[in-house]
């Protein structure tokens, strides 16, 4: 039976001083994130003690791997909607509290843009007159430097890597028709002698291997971190560092409900002895080239060698995935991505994308961020008759992910929504009510000056001066420290010491 | 599966974003996007930095991850 997929998505905001000599964006960040926190209540560290980031999904450390370094005396912050903030290399990075079905993570996703707005104008506010810090949702600067947008699925620790392996990639190199952001021109140093004009995705440049456990460096389409900050024996945590950064809702919607969809498929063994039947297999000849070419192809009609022998489009491989989805969901249902409605409007959605993309890409204009900005860019392109290379095409590109609202080309292209901005509004402080963000987010809106440390799997509360020793809560069932116990264990709770003696007993 | 139409554009120009075929509640929809799409171009050059060279040379960000 596929478990609950737990969800959550990490986000590095490219970021710009402005009005200055010499911009270093390790302090900018740190500014932008402390503006911020400055108005909230007493900052909380992240605690770092349990986080192993060099261990390796396929079951082994690797000798001269070198864990991504923890930069513990930056800006680290834990929100009271259990999402993390904090400095990651050169980049603000908001990372979601955990949700329990897509709708879910489209809301505190976009709750996390709200932040990194409110965040640029506090930051405004204390920066010296001229001075500017400006926010970007995107993945790269057109100049071969890319920041990701990673994606988090909790599996089932039983699952076989190597299947998810297998399963996963074709996805990963075709979901881009649906999930890229798009980009005017190429980074990659060569593009097998096609004319990039335009392409679906920010990110496909970048990607070098096909398996692996670096994120910054010879880029693996699956990642395999292994951590899953839970239980490690009955969980792991799927990291997915291939996608691009959505601004539109349905984008990011399809991209993790999908992908969540598929991965409960992959624990059920769909695709092979427990599906249908006979075993479905798209394992790519040659993964990496792949992702370009679907990246490239604004025709979507090129083909992919299968070493099965087959030859299919990307949008061909989304139709029988679709396919295969649909039968899942009528024989096993599709309560592990969420409540029923949600999974149906993801499957729904689904079809009427691949649909769209199949008659005429024109008509998702408000709904995919690809073809948003392909028919502004192509637009502006031809009102005013620009070559490819002008400057203008690649302002426009980047200015799209602008999020100061007044800026942003995104924002005045009326996007279809899924969530009200009144709920996401709500997000930027409240917690998801369905996995254990809620205990965390509950316990920093209560007892905040009580606790010492946060993290994903555990809560440090320091009960000083009455009590000398620290206290450790941990939280390793991701779906435990729900709104359901959690809002009658606090129901008439003091004090921390109490709160704590409740949990005890 | 669906039924689906081996309908594919190769082409990439501006007219040939209009469907043709499309139903009439289409059609509006595609008229009205065009619509807002020619408003937000009037109005982007008022959006848009001045010198699009210099902000495009001074967007410069670390690598992450």
């Amino acid at each position: 039976m596929a478990i609950p997929k737990v969800l959550g998505v990490e986000t590095e905001y490219g970021i710009l001083h402005t009005g200055v000599a010499d911009p270093n964006p390790i302090a900018a960040s740190s500014v932008l994130i402390n503006a911020y926190i400055a108005d909230l209540a007493r900052k909380v560290d992240w605690d770092f003690e349990d986080e192993s980031p060099g261990n390796d999904a396929r079951g082994f450390a690797r000798e001269g791997s070198m864990p991504p370094e923890v930069e513990t005396h930056l800006v680290n912050a834990v929100l009271t909607n259990g999402a993390r903030y904090y400095v990651d290399h050169a980049h603000p990075e908001f990372s979601t509290p955990e949700c329990s079905n897509p709708l879910d993570m489209v809301r505190w996703d976009k709750a996390g843009e709200r932040i990194l707005g409110r965040s640029m104008e506090a930051a405004d506010r204390i920066l010296p007159p001229g001075q500017h810090i400006v926010v970007y949702k995107n993945n790269s600067d057109r100049k071969g430097n890319s920041y990701g947008c990673h994606e988090n699925y909790l599996m089932d620790r039983q699952v076989p890597f190597a299947r998810i392996v297998q399963h996963v990639m074709p996805h990963f190199v075709t979901r881009q028709i649906y999930t890229g952001a798009g980009k005017v021109g190429t980074e990659a140093a060569s593009t097998g002698g096609i004319d990039v004009t335009f392409q679906l995705t920010q990110r496909a440049d970048f990607f070098e291997e096909e398996v692996g456990l670096e994120t910054t460096l010879k880029r693996p389409i699956v990642n395999t971190r292994d951590e899953p900050h839970a239980d490690a024996q009955k969980y792991r945590r799927l990291h997915v560092i291939v996608g691009d950064a959505n601004l539109s809702e349905v984008s990011t919607f399809l991209k993790v409900g999908v992908t969540a969809l598929l991965l409960s498929m992959i624990e059920d063994d769909w695709f092979g002895d427990g599906g249908p039947g006979p075993a479905h297999d798209f394992t790519l000849n040659a993964p990496v080239q792949a992702m370009r070419r679907v990246s490239y192809d604004l025709t979507l009609a090129r083909p992919l060698d299968l070493a099965t022998g087959r030859s299919m489009t990307a949008l061909e491989i989304q139709w029988e995935l679709f396919g295969l989805a649909k039968k899942y969901a009528d024989d096993r249902g599709l309560e592990s991505i969420g409540p029923e409605e949600i999974g149906r409007d993801v499957l729904n959605r689904w079809e009427q994308v691949l649909g769209g993309l199949e008659s005429d890409p024109s008509s998702l204009a408000t709904q995919l961020d690809w073809v948003a900005k392909r028919q502004l860019v192509e637009g502006y392109r031809d009102r005013h008759g620009l070559s490819w290379d002008d400057a203008r095409l690649a302002q426009l590109d980047l200015q799209y992910h602008d999020l100061r609202p007044a800026k942003s080309l995104f924002a005045k292209l009326n996007m279809e929504r899924l969530v009200e901005e009144r709920d996401v509004v709500s997000a930027v402080t409240e917690p998801p009510r369905t996995t254990r963000a809620y205990f965390r987010g509950k316990c920093l809106q209560r007892f905040a000056p009580a606790i010492a440390a946060a993290n994903w799997d555990s809560m440090v509360f320091d009960l000083s001066p009455s009590k000398e020793t620290l206290q450790r809560v941990p939280m390793m069932e991701p779906l435990r420290g729900t709104a359901s116990i959690v809002d009658r264990l606090f129901e008439g709770c003091t004090s921390p010491a109490e709160l704590l003696e409740r949990l005890g007993s | 599966m669906p039924e689906r139409e081996q309908k594919r554009r190769t082409t990439t120009t501006r007219e040939d974003e209009v469907v043709e075929e499309a139903a009439p509640a289409g059609t509006e929809k595609a008229d009205k996007i065009k619509a807002e799409l020619d408003d937000l171009l009037d109005e982007i050059d008022e959006v848009l930095d001045e010198n699009a060279e210099e902000f495009v040379r001074s967007y410069v960000q670390k690598g992450g991850e």
